[in-house]
């Protein structure tokens, strides 16, 4: 039983990451698409971005949070070994986020009027580009096995094992699935059918760009990446996992198409899962490549079982908590009420 | 480590320390406000709801605009923190990870709480009860207060380590419960949640005390200054108490760092308390100072003939920048002490059955006030972290073999040093602009 304990509390982070992914991606995608607010309703959609993502995105971005202090109280060494070798992609990465968070802050209370909000604006929005490509380019340097103990010279031991093609597939990746994931969510956020459509349209653009990106990164994958390539296309949950990607992919487009918005948030959903469950289950055991795998990396399992009981005794406030925030925030239309 | 250390390396820690230092500094004034404003606004909701004083529900919209822009900043920047730790400091986490990360996790759950009910506070007015909307803001405040105590907890670990042990270099035997219950842990804590109150509450009171010295007559300004009073009065007073505590508690677990702050050079039975003075760590002497015969035996033992050590008792290697402790420690009590005097000042106007607003010297003195409890906070940080250098584990692990062997890291510090000054003036524009439209 002791030696299933690291598993689980790797499970536990993965799930936490396949959140984040869905809720604060999403958030991102959000910034995404208020870069490209096009068209005549450009104003409108930059309203209905900024509604949705208003009272929940400092929720939703704490599962990043809540994925680096588990890893680095119950997987130690593979924190400290990504936190040496990728400083550099990692601190431009919370460059984006702080922008990103205090920009969009900054726009809703600023009365500085159209041009100081719009300079906000621009700074949420690029923000949201740059950081989920990050995140994707750290993902794409740990799978390709190249996050190992600095040698030689600054750019051998602490660029390149993430400026790769790879890995900014992987960035490419990341970034149009959370745009996907933004506008179709997006869809049901308003009654306004026009707006609707505008991000049905923008959907199935991210649509296409997701299953682009995910061919490029297939394709670097077989040099960059020899064993999560050789999981995703040899492994016995292989076949059965693309199948249901594809399945899923396709539910989605034909949702959208149809104008099933709630059916297409479920297949977008679960197209997220099914591409972050692929790397973690082709990656399986490693957690950081070649050589720091989930048993070697582990605290002792003293430390793993306190944090499996708070993350238990946690989650029994936090589930009816974030139950109760969405609840509010997502169904009810609010009272007619002033002030 | 008898060899010189390479010149780019000292230089490398320098920034590391440096960027450190900077994104704390700045995360404390969001964390502090970020315990404190709550209770404010719950507080005034708190009274509309029990009179449907209009004013109060005013106040209590206005602080939770304020809070939001506070928040969001706080959250993103204790972010950057969590990733600084092991950007920085990998060798550190890599050991001490698994001792202390519970605590950090289950801030994170605080932190988790407070993020989501105050999204529901800040914008759920509309779409729940009264009373829900009130228990809401109630829960901010709470967890406010418990992400911080819990993160607390951390740093006080790193000033009195417990719950592992050391055999032959290798860390063994965790107990991540004894680490959390560590020696420092209750005085640094305490400390710490009665500053967040008494710098908040300070601070607020001092900005409306400036806008009554103009409009004596605003309702909505006497309202705002008798309840961020409520909270920043007692904390006021009660914090010379817990000083004393943690005082107590270094002299005994860090004599290194007390001596520090004292500027306390020589091993001495019966030490005197110093005021002021610049401790000259070359001559081994702090001048300048008003001395109290047995001042610091007396506070620090509570008996005018303890034996105080003095940092002559360690090698010179093992010693902090005395100067800077001196001064913080200083600058950290002294503002702690005009701060009580006026919560007393505050306490005999109201027994006189007089309005704090009716006093023009008292408001001056609040209004001159409205940055000590922050500048207290910085200071007393200064104090403990730089007091315990040369470690980052108190005795276990030295800050300079804790840092991480990636080169340049004057870079990263530039980098967050121009980003946090942006953000910071236009947090600071940004309130200015929220308090204007009070007025």
């Amino acid at each position: 039983m002791s030696l299933l304990l690291p598993d689980v509390v790797a499970l536990a982070i993965m799930l936490a990451l396949t959140i984040y992914a869905l809720m604060g991606g999403a958030d991102f995608g959000g910034g995404v698409w208020d870069l490209f607010a096009r068209g005549p309703r450009a104003e409108a959609q930059r309203r209905l971005i900024a509604d949705a993502l208003t009272p929940i995105w400092e929720a939703n971005h704490v599962w990043l949070v809540f994925v680096i202090v588990v890893l680095f109280t119950c997987f130690p060494p593979a924190f400290a070994r990504l936190a040496i070798v990728l400083h550099v992609p990692l601190a431009l990465m919370l460059v984006g986020i702080v922008l990103r968070g205090a920009a969009f802050t900054f726009r809703a209370y600023d009365p500085g009027g159209d041009v100081v909000q719009r300079r906000w604006g621009r700074v949420f929005s690029v923000a949201s580009v740059v950081t989920p490509v990050l995140l994707g380019i750290v993902v794409g340097a740990v799978a390709s096995e190249r996050v190992v103990p600095p040698s030689g010279s600054f750019a051998d031991g602490y660029i390149r094992p993430w400026l790769t093609p790879f890995a900014l597939s992987v960035g490419a990746l990341a970034l149009a699935l959370f745009a996907f994931l933004a506008a179709v969510y997006l869809t049901l956020e308003t009654t306004d059918a026009s707006l609707a459509d505008d991000f049905r349209r923008r959907a199935l653009l991210a649509g296409a760009a997701v299953a682009a990106a995910a061919l490029l990164a297939l394709a670097f994958s077989g040099e960059a990446a020899p064993r999560v390539r050789a999981g995703l296309t040899t492994d016995a949950w292989a076949v059965p996992l693309h199948l249901n990607a594809l399945a899923a992919y396709a539910v989605t487009l034909w949702a959208l198409w149809r104008r099933r918005f709630t059916l297409a948030r479920l297949g977008a959903g679960a197209v997220t899962v099914l591409v972050l469950w692929g790397w973690a289950l082709a990656q399986y055991p490693y957690l950081v490549p070649p050589d720091l795998d989930i048993a070697s990396a582990a605290a002792p399992p003293i430390v793993l079982k306190l944090v499996l009981i708070a993350v238990l005794c946690g989650g029994l406030i936090l589930i009816p908590s974030l139950w109760y925030l969405f609840r509010v925030f997502k169904r009810a239309p609010a009272r007619e009420t002033t002030g | 480590m008898g060899a010189s250390p390479d010149p780019s390396f000292v230089s490398d820690l320098l920034a590391a320390r440096a960027q450190m230092g900077f994104s704390l500094a700045f995360h404390i004034v969001f964390a502090v406000a970020g315990i404190g404003l709550p209770l404010l606004m719950v507080l005034a909701e708190w009274h509309w709801l029990a009179t449907r004083d209009e004013a109060a529900l005013d106040l209590a919209k206005r602080w939770a605009k304020g809070a939001a822009i506070l928040f969001a900043v706080g959250a993103v920047s204790g972010t950057v923190l969590s990733f600084e730790l092991g950007l920085l400091w990998p060798r550190f986490m890599a050991g001490a990870g698994a001792i202390i990360g519970m605590p950090f996790s289950l801030e994170g759950f605080a932190f988790f709480t407070e993020a989501i009910f105050l999204g529901i506070f800040l914008y759920g007015r509309d779409r729940i009860s009264p009373r829900a909307h009130l228990a809401a803001g109630a829960v901010v405040a709470v967890s406010g207060a418990a992400s911080a105590i819990f993160v607390v907890i951390v740093n006080a670990w790193m000033n009195a380590p417990a719950g592992f042990r050391l055999v032959g270099g290798r860390i063994t035997d965790i107990d991540p419960i004894a680490a959390m219950l560590n020696p420092a842990a209750f005085s640094q804590c305490l400390h710490m949640t009665i500053a967040a109150y008494a710098a908040t509450g300070f601070a607020v009171a001092g900005i409306h005390a400036g806008l009554l010295l103009r409009n004596p007559g605003s309702a909505f300004h006497r309202h705002a200054l008798r309840i961020a009073l409520l909270v920043g009065v007692p904390a006021a007073l009660l914090q010379p108490l817990s000083g004393d505590l943690s005082a107590r508690f270094v002299a005994r677990a860090q004599p290194v760092k007390l001596a520090a702050m004292e500027g306390q050079f020589a091993t001495e039975a019966g030490a005197p308390l110093r005021i002021g003075g610049w401790p000259d760590a070359a001559a081994r002497t702090t001048r300048f100072a008003i001395e109290i015969p047995d001042g610091l035996s007396l506070l620090a033992y509570h008996d005018p003939h303890a034996v105080v050590r003095g940092l002559d008792d360690v090698p010179r290697d093992d010693w902090p920048p005395v100067w800077p402790v001196h001064v913080s420690f200083q600058v950290m009590v002294g503002l702690g002490t005009l701060m009580a005097l006026a919560a007393a000042a505050v306490i005999v106007q109201t027994l006189r059955r007089r309005a704090v607003a009716a006093s023009r010297p008292l408001l001056w003195a609040l209004t001159l006030l409205t940055p000590a409890g922050f500048l207290a906070v910085e200071a007393g940080w200064m104090v403990t972290e730089i007091g315990r250098q040369p470690w980052i584990i108190q005795g276990v692990l030295r800050t300079r073999d804790a840092v991480t062997p990636m080169p340049g890291l004057v870079v990263p510090f530039t980098g967050i040093t121009l980003l946090y000054v942006l953000l910071g003036a236009v947090t600071l524009w940004l309130l200015a602009r929220q308090v204007a439209a009070t007025s």
